[in-house]
């Protein structure tokens, strides 16, 4: 049946169970991701924010796992790329533009850490480090305490391909698995560790594969679908909240920027592929996709990107008048007080 | 008053705050059904259950990490770490993790866990059983630490530790855990976190340490006042926070300070005590101040001979401050 005859037929989020204002919150959601980002570069560049680390090419992955989740009572321990997901538990474009001018309203550390070092107690956020795969521990323990406490909240976590050759990867799972704890273990393979791709990184070839010798389903999705990436973990959630334990999932999308403001890709990947994963890009595709069921047009996408844009200016404007912490903060919090 | 050990002090401390508070729970290895390679969390899994008394995979660095995902969340785990030698996978985590996070919140995440790991030698170790490890952390700002020497001290500190709000180290001396016994009440009291104590009072020679090595100090001084010779003896008890007026009056009494501990000589934490002292009491000093510490090899050997070597005792106390008196 083609779809042109097949009006009747239902699209792919409304088998989700997804309403067309909630596709069209994701892609909103993963567009602004896009567009601070791509602000942060900037004003990198013009010497105004000493650091950027980039969410870019993964939005889909991280806005379809948060929005899988229940913003009330889930947990999560991201990763430093995963702005989308901190934007669908709550956070602003406000909040990302005071981390990254490193102001004192900043709310995951008060200018302490480096961007996209996440953590907010608001959304039971836990605050991470620079050393990767830590936190999937974190999850795990979190989790722990769900089922000691008998409560029904999953925990999430997140990380890169590269993670998943860590210790704290494989003890993590292990031990989700032994004690059959709900978690949900969320690789972003974008390809590459810094500047090293899949094919130094991974024996086997897969990150889902190595959930199976820790007695958990590992489900590769597509990373540039949101829905597919929706799907999976609200599926894994369902799981760890009926008692069945954790799920690992490997979404793969492609890191279409350098690792940092202070790498250059250049000198380890061909910019054709680069441009070729471009085609794929989740903003591209889930944008046609919502033009081809009817819920966004030119006129509404062009609007959408223009309101975005003032957002960002504003949250931009509004971070860098905003004061630095006092020096006398260097001191504070080493121990309660 | 009944007299118990120093390793039966600790059981009793973890039985009397799991009773108290239905948050905090023990992990480890061998913890559980076992009771701990020690027999440390004896009797805990048949009061408590699996559930609060978890035996984990053999895997370090989750003990700890796992640890500190439930206590930011708000429970109080008391994670084992077999031997303080086994550590290390979990450096990671207690370094980079525990120490700071209410730090990198903003004071808005914080992990109130206890980390038990039972150091030091005179066993028959060898190398990877009879470590001390306390300087490898000792220069880790968010990170307390706690090394008691007597039955009293264990149970009192390891009840704070329980409570305290910020991660503890928790080192206990796995020599002292059937040859120190001691006098401990059985109602329920703490121990301040962050203070030292006179165990011993005297005039001409005064003893810093912690741990097994208090305990040659204060034979040392028994023996000593035969000779004549007065020696004043404090513990450390915490060495972070370091009770550092404590150790400045201590200085005062006597002019003359003998540092004793069984870590290494280099790096040791004798080098921080040796340092405020100079900084703030130089003027007060009638003699260089002196360390008495393990020596700088990599770790204790197994055959008796070379671990006698290593080892401090009384006799060697002794001398040191026979030394310092006489100088």
């Amino acid at each position: 049946m083609g779809s042109e005859e097949s009006v009747m037929e239902t699209s792919r989020h409304e088998a989700l169970g997804l309403s067309d204002d909630q596709v069209l919150e994701m892609y909103r959601t993963m567009l602004l991701a896009r567009k601070i980002d791509e602000r942060m570069w900037l004003l990198n560049r013009a010497g105004k924010i000493p650091f950027v680390i980039s969410c870019q090419g993964q939005e889909a992955t991280q806005v379809g796992a948060a929005f899988a989740l229940d913003r009330e009572k889930d947990w999560l321990c991201p990763y430093y790329r995963d702005l989308g997901m901190m934007l669908v538990f709550g956070q602003t474009a406000k909040d990302q533009m005071l981390s990254a001018f490193a102001r004192a309203e900043e709310p995951n550390s008060a200018g302490r850490q480096m961007p996209g070092h996440y953590g907010d107690k608001r959304f039971r956020v836990i605050s991470g480090s620079s050393p990767v795969t830590t936190q999937l521990l974190h999850a795990v323990g979190v989790a722990l305490a769900g089922k000691m406490e008998k409560k029904d909240f999953v925990s999430l976590t997140s990380f890169g391909e590269g993670s998943s050759n860590q210790g704290d990867f494989h003890e993590g799972l292990n031990f989700a698995g032994v004690h059959n704890l709900p978690v949900i273990f969320m690789c972003e393979n974008n390809k590459y560790a810094i500047s090293v791709p899949i094919e130094k990184q991974l024996a086997g070839g897969s990150v889902a594969a190595r959930g199976q010798g820790y007695g958990m389903p590992g489900i590769s999705v597509d990373g540039n679908d949101p829905l597919e990436v929706y799907e999976a973990v609200r599926d894994a959630a369902a799981r760890a909240r009926k008692g069945e334990g954790p799920t690992l999932i490997e979404a793969t999308a492609y890191r279409l920027v350098p690792h940092s403001s202070d790498d250059d890709d250049r000198t380890y990947r061909e910019m054709g592929e680069v441009e070729e994963a471009r085609k794929k890009d989740s903003l591209v595709q889930f944008k046609k996709y919502l033009e081809d069921v009817g819920i966004l047009s030119t006129e509404s996408g062009a609007e959408l990107e223009r309101e975005i844009g003032h957002i960002v200016d504003e949250a931009t404007e509004y971070a860098e008048q905003a004061p630095y912490p006092d020096p006398s903060e260097t001191y504070t919090h080493v121990y309660a007080e | 008053m009944p007299v118990i050990s120093y390793i039966d002090a600790v059981t009793q401390a973890l039985q009397e705050e799991m009773q108290r508070d239905e948050k905090v729970f023990v992990l480890g290895e061998d913890v559980g059904v076992r009771g701990g390679v020690f027999r440390a969390t004896d009797g805990l899994y048949k009061e408590f259950g699996a559930e609060r008394v978890i035996d984990t995979p053999l895997t370090e660095s989750a003990i700890a990490g796992v640890a500190i995902g439930a206590s930011v969340y708000g429970m109080r785990p008391v994670a084992e770490m077999q031997f303080a030698d086994f550590i290390m996978p979990a450096y990671n985590q207690i370094v980079s993790e525990a120490a700071k996070m209410r730090y990198r919140s903003n004071n808005t995440w914080y992990c109130p866990l206890v980390i038990r790991a039972p150091y030091g030698g005179g066993v028959h170790g060898a190398l990877y059983h009879s470590q001390s490890v306390e300087k490898l952390f000792a220069g880790v700002p968010g990170l307390k630490i706690v090394m008691p020497s007597t039955p009293y001290d264990v149970k009192g500190l390891l009840k704070s530790a329980i409570r305290d709000e910020d991660p503890v180290l928790f080192l206990e001396h796995k020599r002292c855990y059937r040859l120190i016994k001691g006098e401990v009440p059985t109602e329920d009291y703490t121990v301040p976190i962050g203070e030292a104590e006179v165990k011993r009072e005297g005039d001409d020679v005064t003893v810093i340490s912690y741990g097994l090595t208090l305990h040659f100090a204060l034979k040392a001084a028994e023996e000593l006042e035969k000779e004549g010779i007065s020696v004043h003896v404090l513990d450390l008890r915490t060495i972070i926070p370091l009770d550092k007026e404590a150790i400045l009056e201590a200085t005062v009494k006597t002019g003359k300070v003998l540092i004793v501990h069984e870590d290494n000589l280099t790096g040791g934490f004798g080098g921080e005590v040796s340092a405020l002292i100079s900084e703030n009491a130089f003027f007060e000093l009638d003699a260089p101040i002196r360390r008495l510490a393990g020596p700088d090899v990599p770790a204790m050997p197994y055959s008796p001979p070379l671990e006698k070597e290593f080892m401090l005792n009384p006799e060697k106390v002794k001398t040191a401050i026979r030394e310092l008196a006489e100088f």
